[in-house]
């Protein structure tokens, strides 16, 4: 027995070996609470940040990152998860964030061009030669062509997704709805898997193979192209799409508590330097940076785009109420 | 309901023991017992319990919910089925025949008890995909497996086999073969014995290790989601839809599903424990 | 395997059916078993389904693992976040292990040598834990600690961090294998009844030492049987740690949850990589198990 309990022995003994293992050897630490397709943005601003903040307040910082789908990661803050920045797909996962207190209410305003220092839209990512023709959202209802895209109740690229073309057949049918209801409804039907984030769509059609197009935000289409190679996607431009505002914003509950305020404010506001917007450029994100944005105008292609602050959707909160919300058009659609 | 009661107990709620220890063993049960399982789950039934009768019949009841309760306790009912009649087989292989390879195939019985359901799950979705070594196989016959409900159903019938198998094997094995030997010598046929003098004593083992199977498919979210195609009323599990629900900031919702959830795995499980006292009680089994 | 075949109690060569006895006479042979057809039949089948089912789901991890070479291959393992999710399963594992031990037995104690009133209903709700569904395990949780949760606040107030950190992925993972080693030690204990720990009792010994000298040594090798499997599930467990890991990379990541993440990154070798290594896990936990059972002598655990 005595052999049993030596084991344990040896098992607690090792346990509290490893709990410090835990703990970060940074002067600083942040964390970045963000949404599924930034992975690689955000290593790459890490890195260029740690190496400026070296520079100028010769100390070490580690931001550690946390990645999924935008919804979900709101809830976690909500519920605990000590970030000192979020770092959202939509106003609206903010939005919820701020409505427990976590974060003043009028943290859109705090940062320049609506606390978004990127952009993005929604483009097609079709299989290469294109071979089912796809041109605009109206190709997207044909029978037989099947769409990938994620599940909007989940994932902000989903919301963004739908609402681009809910504004296209909006714009084809003088502005009803019901028709509108009626297009997005048939493109749902067209739809085989529904995944919880923009990754997991990505996945499904990139890797296994599945659906003719996927509704993707720009920088994962490009992203996708350079990680399969060019001669697997094709990226399709419709001509209507939407302003996608990814925001960014401290949380100010957790940043008051560590007493990590002028980092984390500092970090945020990294990402509106040159140096920041080049980063995100190369990402394939759209900058908002006059000059950078002329650096690299050839890469983005141009195309018409609506904001969520159009009288079509009237801002996030209206929009989330009207379409997402329980027992919106969005449920309608799935219950018939 | 009479397995409520311990046998042999007078008009005292447990019997003097020789054996020292009970208060403190007992006592020591039921506190760990409450703080990790009882209390956390109560928290549920709580929060469940803000609600008013009707909101919770109205959640249960919207079509997406009941759907996804329906393909989940469904597919489950037909995983833990198909587990039935080839644990049988894989059984009846173990415990009756000689063969090359028998303590190997013994041993991969317990691979789904121990390989984590995410690996499972993505392994499985590499499978089956339309350009996975049985996918593409299945492709040209019109044969969709991953992102289908058949795509779950594999998973389910994957992490439920162990089950049936592991619950009934031991009952085969300790079957008194004098008995077989008696019914043919008394001139019944091999499938008689099979069926009249065999299938009996099993039967219980047997429901125990569907139920098991069917409690744990029910339930299981790893190896699904990866497989599935998540699509609301058609293949969207409701352990999908609770975590689906909690996203949208809707707890109550949440906890609502995971109530319902929780008394028809309870209610499985009483039924089983019983189901194994009854059955032992009428082979003479203890163990 | 040769280990085992040696234990085994009856060689192959020795007959046909699974366990023949020397007494009975040959031609009791063929009445107790089937025709060949139906033997070769049903070792066929059986053999098909599981290679379908089991064999090609975990052959594909190892041949996706290795698809890029050896290199590749080492290289997934020894990335910092990599290292990290293996420490974190590692020390999850242990203290999860421990406690559960440690409460298995002492719950399998009072249960097994005792008789009172609701003893089915006690042992029902030991075994909850195994059929609520992992995401409702995560969820319990964060219901009770989270920042909107019963205590979250509290916590909070006074600097205790459990969901989101390790604290809450122990909890969720002592909560989803908390049967795993009571399970396998109640039916035994059972079987074996407590006529041992009287006797000893009666002849002056201590209950403690009733139970180091007596209870141990004859429920060991299922004991062992129940850390095993419960390491193996601690270890694996997604659904729940999922729900309360907050996802951050370099530290509240578990190896489950790394996978999905460079799953998720385009890394699909890397993926199957580190998935490789809790596959191998399980295969040396089903070797161990074997091993024990042919100790055990059979599989109900009579010695």
């Amino acid at each position: 027995m005595s052999r049993i309990s030596r084991r344990l022995a040896l098992a607690a003994a090792l346990a509290s070996l490893a709990i410090p293992t835990l703990a970060s050897a940074a002067d600083v630490n942040l964390l970045n609470v963000s949404y599924d397709p930034t992975r690689e943005l955000y290593v790459q601003v890490n890195k260029a940040f740690g190496e400026k903040f070296k520079a100028e307040a010769g100390k070490t910082i580690e931001i550690k990152q946390s990645h999924g789908g935008s919804g979900k990661q709101a809830r976690s803050v909500i519920d605990g998860l000590e970030a000192d920045v979020v770092t959202l797909a939509l106003a609206y996962d903010i939005d919820a964030i701020a409505d427990k207190g976590l974060i003043d209410a009028a943290w859109q305003k705090r940062l320049p061009d609506n606390s978004s220092p990127y952009t993005s839209t929604i483009v097609f990512l079709v299989r290469k030669g294109n071979p089912k023709g796809i041109k605009d959202w109206n190709d997207l209802v044909k029978p037989g062509v099947k769409v990938i895209t994620p599940n909007p109740k989940t994932s902000g690229g989903a919301r963004w997704n739908y609402l681009a073309a809910w504004a296209y057949a909006l714009k084809q049918n003088g502005g009803s709805a019901e028709k509108a209801q009626a297009f997005v409804a048939d493109l749902f039907k067209n739809v085989p898997v529904l995944d919880t984030g923009a990754r997991g769509s990505t996945v499904t059609f990139t890797e296994r193979g599945v659906g003719d197009v996927l509704l993707a935000w720009e920088n994962e289409a490009f992203l996708s192209k350079k990680e399969f190679g060019d001669d697997k996607f094709d990226i399709v431009v419709p001509s209507l799409s939407i302003l996608a505002e990814p925001p960014v914003t401290v949380v100010d509950k957790v940043i008051d508590r560590k007493g990590t305020r002028a980092v984390a404010e500092q970090y945020l506001k990294f990402l509106y330097t040159k140096e920041g917007q080049e980063i995100a450029a190369q990402n394939f994100y759209r900058p908002r940076d006059p000059e950078v944005a002329k650096k690299y105008e050839k890469v983005f292609p141009k195309v018409e785009l609506i904001t969520i602050d159009d009288p079509a959707f009237g801002g996030w909160r209206k929009a989330q109420k009207e379409h997402f919300a329980d027992g919106g058009i969005f449920d309608k659609i799935y219950s018939n | 309901m009479s397995a409520l009661a311990a046998p042999r107990v007078g008009d005292r709620l447990w019997q003097r023991s020789a054996i020292p220890g009970f208060g403190l063993t007992m006592g020591v049960t039921i506190l760990w017992l409450s703080l990790i399982v009882l209390i956390p789950l109560a928290g549920l039934f709580i929060k469940t319990a803000e609600l008013s009768p009707d909101r919770i019949f109205a959640i249960l009841t919207a079509p997406r919910t009941f759907n996804a309760l329906k393909l989940s306790f469904g597919l489950s009912l037909v995983a833990a089925a198909v587990n039935l009649v080839f644990g049988a087989v894989i059984v009846w292989a173990l415990v009756r025949y000689e063969f090359p390879g028998k303590r190997l195939l013994d041993a991969l019985v317990d691979i789904p008890f121990a390989l984590p359901t995410a690996v499972a799950g993505i392994a499985l979705t590499n499978l089956y995909a339309d350009n996975g070594w049985i996918g593409a196989l299945l492709a040209p016959l019109g044969i969709q497996v991953a992102f289908t409900p058949l795509g779950i159903l594999i998973a389910l019938i994957f992490i439920g086999l162990p089950f049936v198998v592991r619950t009934v094997q031991p009952v085969l094995e300790d079957l008194d073969k004098d008995l077989e030997e008696a019914a043919a010598t008394l001139g019944a046929g091999r499938w008689t014995t099979v069926r009249r003098v065999i299938l009996p004593a099993v039967v219980p083992a047997f429901l125990t290790g569907f139920a098991l199977a069917f409690a744990r498919a029910v339930g299981e979210y790893g190896s699904v989601i990866f497989i599935a195609g998540n699509l609301p009323n058609v293949s969207e599990i409701a352990p999908l839809l609770i975590v689906i629900r909690l996203e949208e900031f809707r707890y109550a919702d949440a906890t609502t599903i995971a109530c319902a959830m929780l008394v028809a795995s309870f209610v499985l499980l009483f039924v089983i424990n019983v189901l194994q006292r009854w059955s032992q009680h009428r082979t003479g089994r203890t163990g | 395997m040769s280990a085992v075949t040696d234990t085994m109690p009856f060689p192959r060569e020795q007959g046909r059916s699974a366990r023949p006895t020397v007494h009975t006479p040959p031609r009791h042979e063929d009445i107790r078993t089937e025709p060949a057809i139906v033997k070769w039949t049903v070792i066929a089948l059986a053999a098909l389904f599981m290679g379908l089912f089991i064999v090609l789901p975990l052959a594909n991890v190892f041949a996706q693992a290795f698809s890029k070479g050896w290199d590749a291959y080492v290289a997934a393992l020894v990335d910092p976040d990599a290292l990290a999710a293996i420490r974190l399963t590692l020390f999850v594992a242990a203290v999860s292990v421990a406690t559960n031990t440690v409460m298995g037995l002492v719950m399998a104690w009072a249960i097994t040598k005792f008789n009172f009133a609701g003893k089915s209903l006690l042992i029902t709700l030991v075994d909850l834990p195994f059929s609520v569904s992992p995401v409702i395990s995560g969820l319990v949780f964060v219901l009770m600690f989270g920042a909107q949760g019963y205590f979250g606040p509290w916590l909070i107030d006074n600097g205790w961090k459990i969901i989101f950190a390790w604290p809450g992925i122990v909890l969720a993972t002592v909560f989803v294998t908390f049967p795993f080693v009571a399970r396998e030690l109640i039916p035994l204990m059972q079987e074996q009844g407590s006529s041992e720990e009287e006797a000893a009792v009666t002849l002056g010994a201590s209950g403690w030492r009733a139970f180091l000298k007596v209870t141990l040594p004859n429920v060991k090798w299922a004991l062992l049987y129940g850390v095993l499997l419960c390491n193996a599930r601690a270890m694996g467990e997604f659904g729940a740690v999922s729900v309360v890991s907050g996802h951050v990379r370099g530290e509240t990541n578990t190896m489950p949850l790394h996978i999905e993440i460079l799953y998720n990154e385009y890394q699909f070798q890397a993926s199957f990589a580190v998935a490789s290594l809790l596959a191998f896990l399980a295969v040396v936990t089903l070797f161990a198990k074997t091993v024990l059972e042919a100790r055990l002598g059979s599989r109900s655990g009579r010695h």
